[in-house]
C-alpha cells in the first residue's frame, strides 16, 4: 500500500475510534442488559476493538506522519 | 452506634498509618536501590537513560496521572452526577490520548533520541533556535504545575489530619510527605519513581476489583446493585441528560486529554522508553488498562448514589463505599493506597518540574559551563527546592493558587496544538510560537482566573469584571485551543523564519530540505 494512502486510512480508522467511543446513537437510552446499561456495554466493546486496532497499527501503519523519520 | 464508629475508626487509624509507614519504607529502599544503579548524569536521572520497558512506562504513566482522580474525583462524579463518566474519561485516556501517545509522544521520542533532548522546552528551543522560547514553555509549565503540586500535597496533609482526627496536624502531616519526598526522589530520580508507580499502579488495580467483588458480593450482585440505581435514580442510566451534553463531554475529554500529554511529568514520559516496540505496546494496553480501572471505580461511585450510600465528611464517596460494605481494615488498605498514589503523582511531577527548571533555566541563563556532574547536583537541589516552596505555599493557603491548581489541564491543554503544529509543519516560525503558546494561555487565563460573567472581583484598587466561561457549552480550555491554533498558524504565514531556526530538527533526517 502507498504511504500517502497508508496514512489518510489510519488517519480515518483514527477518527472514527474517537467519534463511537461515546455511542451517541443510544442518548437517552437506558435499557439495562446483565447488570449495565447497554451503552457501557457498548464502551467496554468498543475500547476493546480500540486495543486491537492500536496493535494492528503498531504492525502496519507504525512510521505513517513521521516524515523524514521513518525514511 | 457513635461509640462503635470511634472504635472502628480507632483500628483503623493504625492499619492506615500502619500501611502509609510501610509503604514510605517500601519507596524508601526501592529508592535506594535506583539510586545504586543510577549514573551521576542528568539524563540517567531525568530519563533513566531512556530505558523503562513496557510495563513500567505503562504503570508509571498511568499511576502517575490517575491514581488520585481515580480513587477520588471520578467516583465522586459518577456519584453525583451518573455513571457517564466512565465514558468521558474512556475515550479522553483509552483513544484520544493513545492516540497523542503516537502523534506527539512517539514523535518526541524520535527526536529526543537523536537530539538527547531531556524536556519539552529543550527540543523546541533547539528546533527554533531560542533559548528564550525555551524558556518560556518552561515557565508556562512551572506557572501551571508549581499550584498543582501544593494540591497534592494538601491532600496529603489533609488525609493525614483527617486519619488520625488531628493528632497529627496539618502542617506536620503535609511536611512529613514532603520530607519523604524529597528524600526519595533527590536519591533515586526518574528509575526509583518509576519503579515505586509500577508497584503503586498494580496495587490500584487488584485493590479497585477487590473492592468491586466485595461491595457486589454483599449487595447480591451486579443486577441487584443496578437495580437499585433503577428504583432510586433511574435518570442515571440514561445516557446523557442533567450534567452530561453533548458539548460537555467532548470539552472535558478533549481538553483534559491534550492537557495529559503537556504535564511535565506524562510529557517526559515521552523521552524514556527503551525501544520502538516498548512504545508499540503501550500504546495497545491502554484502553485495556483504562477499562480495567474506570469502569469498576467509577461504578462502585454510582451503585452507590442508588444504595443511598451517604457523603462521608470527607466530601470522598469511596471511602464512604468502603465503609459501608467492607470490614475496616480493608477500607483502610484502599485508602491508605489512594493517599500513597497521591504521593506518586507529586514525586513525579517533583522530579519534572526540577527538570524544566535546571535544564531550560538555570542552565542556558544562569551557568551555561555547569559539567554533567554540576547537572545532576542541581537537578536534586531543583527537587528539595521545589517541594519545600510548594509545601510553604500550601501554609498559607492562599486561595488564588488553589484557583490556577484547579485550573492546570486547561492552563496546559493550550500548549498542545502550538507543539503539534511545530513537531509537523516544516514553515511554523518562531514569531508564530510565541502568538500561538502565549495567546492561548492569556486567553484561557483571562476567561479562566477572571469571576464569572455578571460577577466582579476587587484587587486592591482595581475592580475586575467578570469575563464569560464557556461558549455555546464548550469549554474555555477547547475554545482556547483553537485559538491558539488559529495564531501559531496565521503568524508563522505572516512571518519569515529566523536564522537559527532548525526545521530539520523535528522533520526526521530522512526529510527533503
Amino acid at each position: 500500500m502507498a504511504s500517502r494512502t497508508k496514512s489518510y486510512l489510519w488517519g480515518a480508522v483514527f477518527a472514527v475510534l474517537m467519534a463511537l467511543a461515546i455511542p451517541w446513537f443510544l442518548w437517552g437510552n437506558d435499557t439495562v442488559v446483565a447488570g449495565f446499561p447497554v451503552w457501557l456495554w457498548w464502551h467496554i466493546g468498543w475500547m476493546g476493538v480500540a486495543a486491537v486496532t492500536f496493535a494492528a497499527f503498531a504492525r502496519d501503519g507504525w512510521g505513517v506522519w513521521m516524515d523524514g523519520w521513518s525514511a | 452506634m457513635v461509640s462503635v464508629s470511634i472504635l472502628q475508626s480507632g483500628a483503623n487509624v493504625s492499619v492506615q498509618l500502619g500501611i502509609i509507614v510501610a509503604y514510605l519504607l517500601l519507596t524508601l529502599a526501592v529508592g535506594l536501590v535506583a539510586y545504586r544503579l543510577t549514573d551521576r548524569t542528568a539524563e540517567d536521572y531525568y530519563l533513566a537513560s531512556r530505558t523503562l520497558g513496557t510495563v513500567v512506562l505503562l504503570f508509571t504513566t498511568f499511576a502517575t496521572l490517575l491514581s488520585a482522580f481515580t480513587f477520588f474525583a471520578g467516583p465522586n462524579i459518577a456519584y453525583g452526577l451518573g455513571p457517564e463518566w466512565i465514558l468521558v474519561m474512556g475515550l479522553m485516556d483509552g483513544i484520544i490520548f493513545a492516540v497523542l501517545w503516537y502523534v506527539v509522544g512517539y514523535r518526541q521520542w524520535l527526536i529526543g533520541k537523536e537530539y538527547g533532548h531531556v524536556t519539552l522546552g529543550e527540543m523546541l528551543g533547539d528546533r527554533f533556535g531560542s533559548v528564550r522560547l525555551r524558556a518560556t514553555v518552561a515557565l508556562v509549565s512551572l506557572f501551571w504545575l508549581f499550584p498543582y503540586v501544593m494540591l497534592q500535597q494538601v491532600g496529603a496533609g489533609d488525609a493525614l489530619s483527617a486519619l488520625t482526627d488531628g493528632a497529627v496536624p496539618y502542617w506536620a502531616g503535609a511536611g512529613l510527605i514532603t520530607v519523604f519526598m524529597i528524600l526519595y526522589v533527590a536519591l533515586s530520580g526518574m528509575r526509583g519513581v518509576a519503579w515505586t508507580d509500577t508497584i503503586q499502579g498494580l496495587f490500584m488495580l487488584t485493590m479497585v476489583w477487590a473492592a468491586l467483588l466485595w461491595v457486589l458480593s454483599d449487595v447480591g450482585g451486579v443486577g441487584a446493585a443496578t437495580g437499585a440505581l433503577a428504583e432510586n435514580k433511574p435518570e442515571f442510566l440514561a445516557l446523557g441528560g442533567g450534567a452530561y451534553s453533548v458539548p460537555w463531554m467532548l470539552s472535558n475529554a478533549i481538553g483534559i486529554a491534550f492537557g495529559v500529554a503537556m504535564f511535565p511529568q506524562v510529557n517526559q514520559r515521552f523521552f524514556v522508553a527503551r525501544s520502538e516496540k516498548v512504545l508499540k505496546r503501550t500504546l495497545a494496553l491502554w484502553p485495556v488498562v483504562v477499562v480495567l480501572l474506570f469502569v469498576p471505580a467509577f461504578m462502585l461511585g454510582a451503585w452507590a448514589a442508588g444504595l443511598g450510600v451517604p457523603m462521608p465528611e470527607s466530601g470522598n464517596i469511596l471511602p464512604g463505599v468502603l465503609t459501608e460494605f467492607t470490614p475496616g481494615w480493608f477500607a483502610a488498605l484502599v485508602i491508605a493506597g489512594a493517599m500513597a498514589a497521591m504521593m506518586s503523582s507529586s514525586d513525579s511531577m517533583l522530579l519534572s518540574g526540577s527538570s524544566y527548571f535546571t535544564r531550560d533555566i538555570y542552565r542556558p541563563f544562569l551557568n551555561a559551563d555547569a559539567s554533567e556532574r554540576r547537572e545532576d547536583l542541581i537537578a536534586r537541589v531543583g527537587v528539595a527546592a521545589f517541594a519545600t516552596l510548594a509545601f510553604v505555599a500550601s501554609l498559607f493557603n492562599p486561595p488564588s493558587l488553589y484557583v490556577i491548581g484547579d485550573t492546570a489541564f486547561g492552563g496546559f491543554a493550550q500548549l498542545a496544538l502550538p507543539v503539534i503544529v511545530a513537531l509537523y509543519w516544516r514553515r511554523t516560525t518562531r514569531t508564530g510560537m510565541y502568538a500561538g503558546v502565549l495567546g492561548s494561555q492569556l486567553f484561557y487565563m483571562v476567561t479562566t482566573l477572571t469571576p464569572a460573567a455578571g460577577n466582579s472581583t476587587t484587587l486592591g484598587p482595581l475592580t475586575i469584571p467578570g469575563v464569560m466561561e464557556s461558549f455555546a457549552g464548550w469549554s474555555s480550555s477547547v475554545v482556547g485551543m483553537v485559538v491558539g491554533l488559529v495564531l501559531v498558524v496565521a503568524v508563522s504565514l505572516a512571518t519569515a523564519q529566523a536564522k537559527a531556526e532548525r526545521p530539520a530538527v523535528v522533520m526526521g533526517p530522512g526529510a527533503d530540505d
